[in-house]
């Protein structure tokens, strides 16, 4: 019983590979290194953006205000003495600013000098003592201390972003200047307050004035009109093509199209609105009306193709229920599937809300850009919208601007936040698992 | 005034439910089952006959009332007026409306232009009242109509049920009629262009720079439409924002689909899609205020020239929108590939990268190359990035550190602001926007054509 054991190939393997064992575990650990660094990356960029946006951005939902000694003159204010509410709205208020400023700093002589004293508080601080005296005329003739908005330029440096080492002509205030913020910030006649003016101005060249309430009222406006079109749009046409359309070429030309305008770009669609709503049909340009006119018609797409996502997942069997108990097809629909169905197409609106709140690209081109001071208080009134905006905001080159900037775009991420995550709650909360 | 009568006509209709509805419990007798529909169909039939003509015709009225009106105050100009150019009267036409409403115009107006700002405001008087006199009998009669054609024999539902699936169709007819706008707005007015610029010229030229002269003895202001240094200008920031996007999102799409614990996944995975979500001009702020004079810094410590507002920076940053477009996209097309081929190349002995190398890789190829080029045609349209953070001046080059326009930052130049509209400078960006328009659509076309075809294959 000669078995001849055959030659042990196996070991011959195993050698092979043993030996290339070791390169291949240490490129599996390399490749495995390159994953978790790209997602490492991409989780950095996004900390990152925040990081940067919030740190140039938190100091601006603070201003700062110079407290003044104002006394209000009567022979400013009211020579007559009649207290006319007209002579009270139209006497020179300046004039009171200017002399408190001297009052606090009775060594500045000089035009010069003077000028630049004048220039530490906002110009919008005689309109603050007309205002005070409006309300409360007992205060003619009498001596309050108010305080006021400071400028742009004082306002960043208390802040401390002018570095006072610099020299004096590379930084936007004098040598003196700073002496006399010093002076005021001992006597603690400087302070720093939450910024209502962000919330309740409109836009302004002046950045201690600018707000964004222009802005965010143009956006609501815009969206109004893009939610009032594009809901009831995109739920019919989801509604028809999944559950009424025939099979033909024809829905299937519609259905290419939905998908292809889901990828134009945006900017294409501004091209659009302004040959055809503008130049067309004549429509006033910057309109909230043109503006959700042209978002809409973004929108759609994104809002049909979500609609049917959530009309194909409600189950078949609840349609043949409906038809079994003699419902027509509009009332099985309507009745059934569209209720089932809403909770996702009301999450595809959000969403699809959400990506018409932030984009600008097409409104820049239907005259949305312009510089707006008065708040928009109608469909037609021209109006800029919040991420426009950003972009008017951030070509200008004062840092007040810069720092404003990102306070409107803090604002902006917060509704887009607050939208999304409405969305994800609005799937967790009503998603049915069938 | 007209928002006041849109609600008056939602009321009537209501109203006119009501009556339908009452009607039908009526006429049908001593059963409701004698009644061929429900009775709020009955309802619904009343109220559409009230509401439906009268909100056409509403709609019609006000859209026709300016127009009509301007032509009526013309008309009862003065002939000296009348007389003038069509700019002028343009003008004197807007002086009118302008007083009409409130405003204060450039000159004192004269006595003939009061007049017609009077006659002017005496019809929207009379419109408004004919608008809402003929709008409310229309309604009302609609009602009177469905009330008296209430029957039980009426077939009231099949009705109400034609009309809710007409406006069913008209509404999946609005894509359509979209696509159609784009196409034809965008191809008219290129068709303009090209009739002032030679469409070779525009395809081939090498020279960009819209500034038309104004006045012929004007030195510096020729006035070239070539869009080659434009579209090189596009690819080469595209380009940048690929070689950043494309390798980190599909490795990070890698990585999490094959290696993270489902933990990590569940919260790495939206975390990354929150750059989907943020707004294009956060990131243009972010590439022209931070990652511009970061890599002018960078560069000058290096002694090298870069620009301020170099294609790396546009780039750069574009890159970094685009990771979650690319790692979602392949994200799904890498889970559509069977397990089994998996299995199967484990149970050869190979390790997890060999298999992503050599077996996942090659069989998602299709599906992640179509979703690199709709990441690619996102980035050439996107627009507002670029218009915060790259140049205007068109130059053809190559290098990275220079400033190039693209064709989308020209666009937007082009035609913001004032401008007149038959000149080539604001023609010439609807002639971009055709080419944006076109390239982006091959590109989606293409990349859905693969995807699909790649999903099916393994369906």
């Amino acid at each position: 019983m000669n078995k001849s054991t055959p030659p042990a190939p196996t070991r011959d393997i195993k050698v092979i590979v043993n030996a290339g064992l070791q390169r291949r575990h240490a490129a599996e650990r390399r490749f495995r290194a390159y994953g978790l660094l790209a997602v490492t990356l991409g989780l950095a960029f996004v900390v990152l953006m925040f990081a940067n946006i919030i740190g140039k951005g938190y100091p601006a939902f603070w201003q700062t205000y110079i407290e003044l000694p104002v006394t209000f003159d009567p022979a400013v204010i009211d020579p007559e003495g009649h207290r006319d509410p007209k002579a009270l709205e139209n006497a020179d208020y300046a004039v009171l600013v200017r002399a408190s400023l001297r009052k606090l700093f009775p060594q500045v002589e000089g035009r010069r000098d003077l000028r630049e004293l004048y220039q530490l508080v906002s110009s919008n601080a005689p309109f603050r003592l007309r205002s005070e005296v409006l309300n409360n005329p007992a205060l003619i003739g009498a001596e309050q201390p108010i305080w006021v908005l400071a400028s742009a330029n004082v306002d960043t440096f208390v802040k401390g972003n002018i570095d006072r080492t610099l020299d004096e002509s590379l930084r936007p205030l004098k040598d003196q200047e700073i002496v006399w913020i010093d002076q005021l910030q001992a006597s603690g006649q400087i302070n720093q307050r939450f910024n209502t003016i962000l919330f309740s101005n409109g836009d302004s060249r002046e950045p201690e004035q600018a707000g964004i309430r222009g802005a965010l009222m143009g956006s609501f406006y815009t969206l109004l009109v893009t939610f009032l079109l594009t809901f009831p749009i995109g739920v019919a046409t989801a509604v028809y093509l999944e559950e009424f359309a025939p099979k033909n070429r024809w829905t299937d030309i519609i259905e290419v199209n939905i998908n292809n305008l889901a990828a134009v770009p945006s900017i294409v669609f501004g091209l659009l609105g302004l040959a055809v709503f503008i130049n067309f049909f004549g429509l006033p340009r910057s309109a909230p009306l043109v503006g959700g006119l042209v978002l809409s018609l973004m929108t759609l797409p994104v809002i049909i193709i979500a609609g049917r996502a959530a009309l194909t997942s409600v189950p078949p069997s609840i349609r043949e229920a409906a038809l079994g108990m003699g419902a027509s097809k509009l009332q099985m629909v309507g009745h059934h599937v569209l209720p089932l169905a809403m909770p996702g197409m009301l999450t595809g609106s959000i969403i699809g809300m959400a990506r018409a709140l932030g984009e600008s690209a097409p409104l820049l081109m239907i005259g949305m850009v312009a510089f707006i001071v008065d708040i928009p208080k109608g469909l037609m009134d021209p109006a800029t919208v919040l991420p426009v905006q950003i972009y008017l905001w951030a070509d200008l080159p004062e840092r007040a601007f810069v720092e404003r900037t990102s306070a409107a775009i803090m604002v902006l991420l917060a509704f887009m936040i607050v939208m999304n995550g409405l969305a994800i709650i609005l799937r967790k909360r009503f998603e049915r698992r069938w | 005034m007209l928002f006041y009568l849109f609600v008056t006509l939602a009321l009537l209709s209501l109203s006119g439910y009501y009556l339908g509805r009452k009607r039908a419990f009526a006429v049908a007798g001593d059963h409701i089952r004698n009644l061929h529909s429900l009775p709020s169909y009955y309802g619904s039939y009343t109220a559409l006959w009230c509401g439906l003509p009268a909100l056409i015709l509403f709609t019609v009225w006000a859209a026709l009332q300016p127009s009509m009106i301007i032509e009526l105050v013309v008309a009862s100009l003065p002939p000296e007026l009348r007389n003038l150019s069509p700019g002028q009267l343009n003008l004197v036409v807007n002086d009118i409306k302008n007083l009409v409403s409130g405003n204060i115009v450039s000159s004192t107006p004269d006595a003939a232009i009061l007049a017609a700002v009077d006659h002017y405001r005496h019809l929207q008087m009379v419109g408004n009242v004919a608008l809402w006199v003929v709008v409310l009998t229309l309604a009302i009669a609609g009602i009177a109509h469905g009330w008296r054609a209430i029957s039980p024999t009426l077939r009231a539902r099949n009705r109400v049920e034609q009309v809710v699936n007409l406006f069913l169709i008209t509404s999946s007819t609005v894509a359509i009629f979209t696509t159609l706008g784009i196409v034809l707005s965008v191809l008219f007015e290129s068709m303009l262009f090209f009739g002032k610029v030679p469409i070779s010229e525009f395809l081939f030229g090498l020279q960009w720079s819209p500034q038309t002269a104004i006045r012929a003895d004007q030195t510096g202001s020729s006035g070239a439409f070539g869009m080659v240094p434009l579209f090189t200008g596009t690819l080469l920031i595209s380009g940048i924002a690929m070689v950043v996007a494309v390798p980190i999102g599909l490795m990070s799409a890698l990585y999490l689909s094959e290696y993270a614990s489902p933990k990590f996944r569940a919260s790495a995975k939206p975390a990354l899609e929150v750059l989907a979500g943020i707004p294009t001009v956060v990131y243009g702020f972010f590439a022209a205020l931070t990652v511009a004079p970061l890599i002018r810094d960078i560069g000058t410590a290096l002694g090298l020239q870069v620009a301020s507002e170099s294609a790396l920076a546009a780039g750069l940053v574009m890159g970094i929108m685009i990771i979650p477009f690319v790692s979602s996209l392949s994200d799904d097309v890498i889970n559509a590939v069977p397990q089994s081929m998996r299995d199967g190349s484990y149970a050869l002995g190979a390790t997890k990268s060999e298999t992503i190398q050599r077996v996942l890789l090659p069989a998602a190829l299709p599906g992640i190359v179509g979703s690199i080029l709709l990441a690619v045609s996102r980035a050439i349209g996107e627009t507002m990035i670029v218009v915060m953070a790259a140049g205007l001046s068109a130059n053809l080059t190559a290098n990275p550190l220079e400033a190039v326009t693209t064709v989308t930052v020209q666009i937007v130049t082009l035609l913001t602001g004032d401008q007149e509209f038959d000149s080539a400078k604001t023609l010439a960006a609807f002639a971009l926007g055709l080419m944006l328009f076109i390239v982006t659509l091959i590109l989606n076309i293409i990349a859905l054509h693969v995807v699909r075809k790649y999903r099916e294959q393994y369906e």
